[in-house]
């Protein structure tokens, strides 16, 4: 099988500093990959270059275009880059105010980015705004209103629905439960896990919570330094650590 | 009735008519000359040869005549009228180390060669109305300077340049881009930026300086250097195949010494900030050096803290007030087409809401 | 007057100008940045049409100007003198007889030719400026054309209003690429943008010009279900009778009596000439008398 997203030797840095250092591994469809480590540790850069926010300094980022198959993200043209972003990809981040329009209704929130990509009537937008809606668990009767008037956690379920309204085939998250009371926490998780589930979605995930990645994630990459210190299956990494660093941070002594 | 707009025409020759009357004002009070506004407006006449982007003291003195002392209009007829002129060519670059300084001051050194020159200041002037003026009486000679200073009076940035202690200015001789004779692109470079700021309002560069200095995007500004005076302008004679002098200006310039930066490779520095403005026009000049030096925060590295000082394209497509207020006044001239399309739509949309609110309540 | 070139600019910013608008021409729709002077008139008072119109006017032409529709409003006024003085051209109230016909706010009712220059002057020429206030990201997104936002506007309208709630300005698609401003006009001048004539853009303070060629397909932008809709007042004109012109509302005294006339005066004018009366046509013929 070809993997969806093939990661060889990728490496960012920010003057001497190291951001992240030859980074490699693959995703095949389905599958969700929990990238854990503490603040610093080079995660949210990784992820960020993954995505294209970000400009790696070396390494490619193949990715199993419809079109044509494997092709290196890197070496793409922006517009390639953004219809990407916009299509077959999606961005969940810690902070849904980076993820939303506030100034806009959560139905035009949902429904934007099936207009990006030419939906013209707007009943069907509507009503499938309204569908999105109600997956992640939002009254019906809110979809006009705008975000500042939603909860924090509201506002999480609001930006997964916009990301996973047009089918993405792969999700970056960063952090998605970070910032969250921990009860709404487990409610969103619970959400995520049926999402991934139900969908087949395929992702990466950022995050420093163990408790995240045992739940979502197939596989694992810890990291520490900007450097993958540990990989495997999430149960064999969590409940077999080989690492010090990986042990450390099971025996929870290290919180972000 | 319907005839109220028509007769746009004649309305017009009237008010014209009707503005000379009262720009005239009083006839029984002797009409103001152009060498009195020229001699004793002087800053007033600055500002619009430094706003107006054209240097000439006589046209300017017109202008705030035809005006009626309104300097944003006066303002506008010098750019208006300097349209119109054909370019002969540039001059070479003005030398300002070579100025006959009026002033020149530093904050940042007790004193340094060249010699502190206060100059015909307001500061230190207590700010009391002066009944003697209202009286026309005549003023006593300042007295003259022992020696008139001669020969180049060097910058003091260049004595913290020599000690690599100021960040130092790359030279260029590429040929700068000219914002009156091509549009203005994002991103600009600092030559493009420093020209829309030396036209820039004074009031609005004034604003956005002082918001630095009031912590948005703070830079911690010390006047290195501030020197008014006249530099002879050369101009290169193709035929001749040198510079020849083909008149002179004066001009303000300031440079400010700001907070130091350093990396863990760069030892640590400090900055600059540069205004350069025609004629007496001291708040501008500084006021420009500190917005200057704000919007360098992408070259010098420092962090974006999204202050408006430090926003490139809101400085720049903001500090024209010929643009600004050309605009602004224009939502005077008749809307009514717009007008009548969005009052037909807020009618529909109220008949339908109350139709709504019937059917609700049957 | 002959201290200034003929019609006011000196040749080499006209050519300039003309580079710009014969590339807005190849390129339907498209902004195209031009170094806009200082003109003797302000900055958001038609100074962009008055650069197009003086790059294009020649010696034979015919100029007619318009604003809201009128030839005797104020700024219209102030721009047809400005011309006749500086290039002194044969002007005109008449449509038809027009060569080129400078408009702010609105398109004649009557169609235009193949001979004609509609020139229009232009506020704001940025469509999506109002969604994102940076001209390097418009600018990126025109050129990748992620016009996304643009309907999540309309979403935005209908999910308030229960319709689209835009009445001017209504955004456009030309040629299926670039999403365009057609300046001020009410929508319901928008199904006139599919002409015969060239027609003009041209924005003096935010320096830029765009252009639609004759013929030029011209979409306003809608949903299926929401279908544009070219709307006016829901009269005929009093004057001339007319059902199917733009109309402007008067009102005529103190107790709310109002009158609605076209807002295109040759168009009335030319109608009235021909015999077609309106409802109040007798009355108002005894006021001028």
């Amino acid at each position: 099988m070809t993997p969806l997203l093939q990661v060889k030797g990728l490496t960012k840095r920010y003057g001497a500093r190291i951001g992240c250092a030859d980074v490699s591994f693959d995703l095949y469809p389905g599958e969700v990959m929990g990238i854990v480590g503490e603040s610093g540790s080079g995660k949210s850069t990784l992820l960020n270059c993954l995505a294209g926010h970000l400009e790696a300094d070396s390494g490619a980022v193949m990715f199993d275009t419809r079109a044509e198959g494997l092709r290196d993200v890197r070496a793409m043209s922006e517009p390639e880059r953004r219809m990407l972003a916009r299509t077959d990809w999606a961005f969940v981040h810690q902070n849904p105010r980076d993820g939303l329009r506030m100034g806009v209704s959560a139905g035009g929130n949902v429904g934007e980015r099936l207009m990006a990509v030419g939906a013209r009537h707007y009943g069907d937008i509507r009503a499938q705004a309204q569908d999105w809606l109600g997956r992640v668990e939002i009254a019906a009767d809110r979809i006009d209103d705008r975000p500042t008037a939603f909860s924090g956690g509201m506002q999480q379920r609001l930006q997964i629905a916009r990301n996973l309204v047009t089918g993405p085939r792969l999700v970056f998250m960063d952090e998605p439960t970070g910032g969250l009371d921990v009860s709404v926490q487990a409610r969103l998780l619970d959400l995520l896990r049926g999402l991934v589930r139900e969908m087949g979605l395929s992702a990466v995930i950022v995050t420093h919570d163990l408790a995240v990645v045992r739940l979502l994630a197939h596989r694992l990459m810890v990291m520490k330094s900007g450097h993958v210190v540990e990989a495997g299956l999430t149960d064999q990494v969590l409940d077999d650590p080989q690492h010090g660093y990986t042990q450390l941070l099971v025996s929870s002594v290290l919180q972000a | 009735m319907y005839v109220a707009v028509k007769g746009g025409e004649r309305a017009i020759e009237n008010a014209h008519a009707w503005l000379a009357e009262e720009r005239r004002g009083d006839p029984s009070v002797p009409e103001l000359s152009l060498a009195q506004i020229r001699e004793q407006m002087a800053l007033a006449v600055n500002r619009v040869m430094a706003e107006g982007s054209l240097y000439d003291p006589d046209l300017a003195a017109l202008a705030i005549k035809q005006a009626r002392g309104d300097l944003i209009e006066a303002i506008f007829l010098i750019r208006a009228y300097r349209t119109t002129l054909p370019r002969l060519g540039a001059s070479v670059p003005v030398e300002t180390a070579n100025m006959r300084c009026d002033r020149r001051i530093s904050a940042t050194f007790k004193d340094a060669p060249g010699g502190q020159v206060l100059g015909p200041t307001f500061d230190y002037t207590h700010r009391l109305l002066d009944f003697k003026l209202a009286a026309e009486g005549e003023v006593p000679a300042a007295a003259k300077a022992a020696a008139p200073q001669s020969g180049p009076v060097p910058h003091i940035t260049d004595f913290l340049n020599r000690d690599g202690l100021i960040q130092a200015e790359e030279r260029h001789d590429a040929t700068p881009p000219d914002l009156t004779r091509e549009p203005l692109e994002f991103p600009a470079n600092r030559a493009l930026r420093l020209q829309s700021l030396t036209r820039g309002d004074e009031g609005f560069v004034l604003g956005m300086a002082y918001s630095t200095q009031r912590g948005y995007a703070r830079n911690h500004a010390f006047v290195g250097e501030l020197r008014i005076g006249r530099v002879p302008v050369e101009m290169e004679i193709p035929e001749l195949g040198f510079s020849i002098e083909i008149g002179e200006v004066e001009l303000t310039e300031c440079e400010t010494v700001n907070q130091f930066a350093g990396s863990k490779t760069e030892p640590a520095q400090f900055t600059r900030g540069y205004g350069l403005v025609f004629g007496q026009t001291e708040r501008k000049a500084i006021s420009m050096a500190l917005v200057d030096r704000a919007l360098r925060w992408r070259e010098l590295g420092e962090d974006n803290l999204g202050a408006p000082a430090q926003d490139e394209e809101f400085v720049l497509s903001h500090a024209d007030n010929i643009q600004a207020t050309g605009f602004l006044e224009h939502i005077k001239l008749p809307h009514y087409v717009d007008f009548q399309s969005e009052l037909e739509l807020v009618r529909r949309l109220r008949a339908e809401a109350e139709a709504a609110a019937q059917e609700a309540a049957e | 007057m002959t201290d200034y070139n003929f019609a006011y600019l000196d040749e080499q910013t006209k050519r300039m100008i003309r580079r710009a608008i014969l590339k807005a021409l190849a390129v339907p729709g498209h902004q195209v940045p031009f170094a806009s002077r200082e003109m003797p008139m302000p900055y958001g008072w038609g100074t962009g049409g008055v650069q197009v119109s003086a790059a294009c006017l020649v010696p034979e032409d015919r100029l007619k100007v318009i604003d809201q529709g009128a030839d005797d409003t104020t700024n219209a006024v102030s721009i047809r003198r400005f011309f006749e003085k500086t290039a002194g051209v044969a002007t005109t109230g008449r449509t038809s007889e027009a060569t080129l016909i400078q408009t702010r706010h609105r398109i004649p009712e009557e169609p235009l030719t193949r001979d004609q220059i509609l020139v229009y002057q232009v506020p704001i020429p940025e469509p999506l400026r109002f969604l994102e206030p940076r001209e390097t990201e418009t600018r990126k997104m025109h050129a990748l054309e992620e016009y996304g936002l643009v309907h999540v506007k309309l979403y935005e309208d209908i999910a308030r209003h229960g319709q689209i709630a835009t009445s001017y300005a209504y955004p456009v698609k030309v040629e299926g690429r670039y999403v365009m401003d057609p300046s001020p006009i009410p929508k319901f001048d928008n199904p006139k943008l599919e002409s015969e004539a060239i027609q003009l853009f041209g924005a003096g303070r935010e320096q830029r010009i765009h252009a639609l060629p004759p013929h030029c397909q011209v979409v306003s932008l809608d949903f299926e279900d929401h279908p544009f809709e070219a709307s006016k007042a829901d009269h005929d004109c009093d004057l001339c009778g007319s059902g199917t012109s733009y109309l402007d509302e008067v009102i005529v005294d103190d107790a709310g009596g109002r009158m609605f006339v076209c807002s295109d005066t040759d168009y009335c004018e030319t109608r009235r000439g021909a015999g077609h009366l309106g409802r109040l046509a007798a009355t108002r013929q005894e006021d001028a008398a």
